[in-house]
């Protein structure tokens, strides 16, 4: 079965469902402004004959005209950085601050950990953490072209992560970027539909309830969390929320979200959830021409 | 050897050390201080110390440094704190790729301006003659015009008339000639 047929009936529009995801995605870079400011990297674009455009919803995300972003002049300097459009907006609804204390659970290979660190205007403590090395140089070798000095890396298991090293309590705002099912990405990975089981929904959905569960507890009350993940399955995302509802000191926050999206779902299969995830969004691939993705932004609350 | 040198410990592969503030407060062998990171980026490349207030150094794995935005307890072992920026464990410091592109900018000595031909070249390790130099020889941050502005494009070592592309492998790559 292809498992986008799965999820088809939370869509509306079925027809643009399904044609957006045989798309290929848009090329699409983000201004690194630890090094440049949109105005510098524009100018080096034009230079070299770069055809872009600005995406309406935010001024440092470019979509390229053609090639991919790693042959240009501003790519070598760390002026940009190829990153989906859509995977930018957990950090977005994150809202780090300056001189602030945040974790990035499931960094790498770090496009929203650096994007983090320009929010910050490279000052405070992104942690990010992974449990693997190979995608752990992924992330070191990112944040070094792009000139971040705020990042320290960790590898533990997400779901048990201690603060130990570091000397401090708790967290200001933590992201947990959650490994998926990723069907989301289908246009970036074909692929990706064959490697889909509903065991693994279910396997996977475990380990993001752990993580996120372990991400509230390291914040600070009055923090923020924010959970994304590319995947349409509401066992990864609504039912995540959902639990941790439930079981931690959280509530839902809201946030103007920048792309068109809608409302989480409440009932799905045998299941309905709390009535709160409705506050939370899901992104279809066919609503702003991206990848598919599902945001929901979280308050500590004790 | 003094009594007080025999005391050093010996620097841990695994974790990261903070640099001591001066020579005077060394406690682990060979470990360069802060006080020598700061002098060695003013007088090599005239940057001045100020551009490093805010930030801490730290030393993991034989020499290599590291620069951090903000304090951590040291020692802590974890797999990475901010960005490499400095080699100094051979008889000439090295700065790194990275420190030159984040803050090359701020240098006004030992800065080697290239041709659009010649900064392509350089931005995919090519060594190139480049005899018009007769400046020091050594570690020179090579720059490049771009956007209205000279801007790092690497580190190159100038010797004998050869001007040396230290960009490594992973960030090479083949460039237009602008």
């Amino acid at each position: 079965m292809n498992p986008l047929e799965r999820y088809a009936p939370l869509v509306e529009d079925r027809t643009a469902f399904f044609a957006a995801c045989k798309r290929p995605l848009p090329s699409v870079v983000r201004v690194n402004t630890i090094n440049a400011t949109p105005e510098r990297a524009k100018q080096a674009l034009d230079e070299e004959g770069v055809g872009y455009e600005t995406v309406d919803w935010n001024p440092h995300i470019l979509r390229l005209d053609e090639r991919g972003p790693g042959t240009s002049w501003p790519y070598f300097h760390g002026w940009l950085h190829g990153q989906e459009e859509v995977s930018a907006l957990p950090a977005i609804a994150l809202d780090p601050q300056p001189g602030e204390r945040i974790w990035d659970s499931c960094a790498a290979p770090g496009s929203k950990t650096t994007q983090l660190s320009a929010m910050m205007d490279d000052t405070g403590i992104v942690v990010g953490n992974d449990n693997n090395l190979g995608r752990l140089s992924a992330l070191r070798h990112n944040a070094e072209r792009l000139g971040v000095t705020n990042l320290a890396v960790t590898k533990q298991d997400g779901r048990n992560f201690s603060l130990k090293p570091f000397g401090f309590e708790a967290f200001d705002r933590a992201i947990v970027d959650a490994p998926c099912s990723c069907e989301g990405t289908i246009r970036k990975n074909p692929d990706t539909l064959e490697q889909w089981t509903l065991e693994h929904v279910h396997s996977v959905a475990a380990i993001q309830k752990g993580i996120l569960s372990r991400a509230i507890q390291a914040t600070r009350p009055g923090g923020t969390v924010v959970y994304s993940t590319c995947t349409f399955a509401p066992e990864e995302n609504e039912a995540v929320v959902d639990h941790v509802l439930e079981t931690e000191d959280c509530d839902i926050a809201t946030f103007d979200c920048p792309l068109e999206s809608v409302r989480g779902v409440t009932e799905w299969e045998d299941e309905t959830y709390d009535s709160r995830v409705e506050q939370t969004h899901r992104i279809y691939p066919h609503l702003n021409d991206t990848g598919g993705f599902y945001c929901a932004k979280l308050e500590v609350t004790a | 050897m003094s009594d007080s040198e025999t005391d050093l410990k010996s620097n841990v592969g695994q974790q990261f050390g903070r640099l001591p503030a001066t020579p005077a407060d060394r406690t682990v062998e060979g470990r360069v201080s802060r006080q020598e990171v700061l002098e060695f980026f003013d007088e090599r490349f005239g940057i001045d110390s100020s551009v490093f207030e805010p930030y801490t150094f730290w030393e993991k794995g034989k020499g290599k440094i590291w620069i951090f935005a903000e304090d951590a307890p040291t020692p802590i072992r974890i797999e990475g704190l901010g960005m490499t920026v400095l080699r100094t464990r051979q008889e000439h410091w090295k700065p790194t790729h990275s420190a030159v592109q984040r803050f090359g900018h701020h240098a006004n000595k030992n800065v080697i301006k290239l041709s659009a031909d010649e900064a392509a070249h350089f931005a995919q390790g090519n060594d190139q003659e480049l005899p018009a130099w007769d400046g020091d020889w050594g570690y020179l941050i090579a720059t490049h015009e771009l956007a209205g502005d000279w801007v790092p494009v690497g580190v190159g070592l100038y010797l004998y008339d050869e001007l040396r592309s230290t960009v490594p492998k992973g960030n090479q790559e083949a460039l237009s000639v602008l």
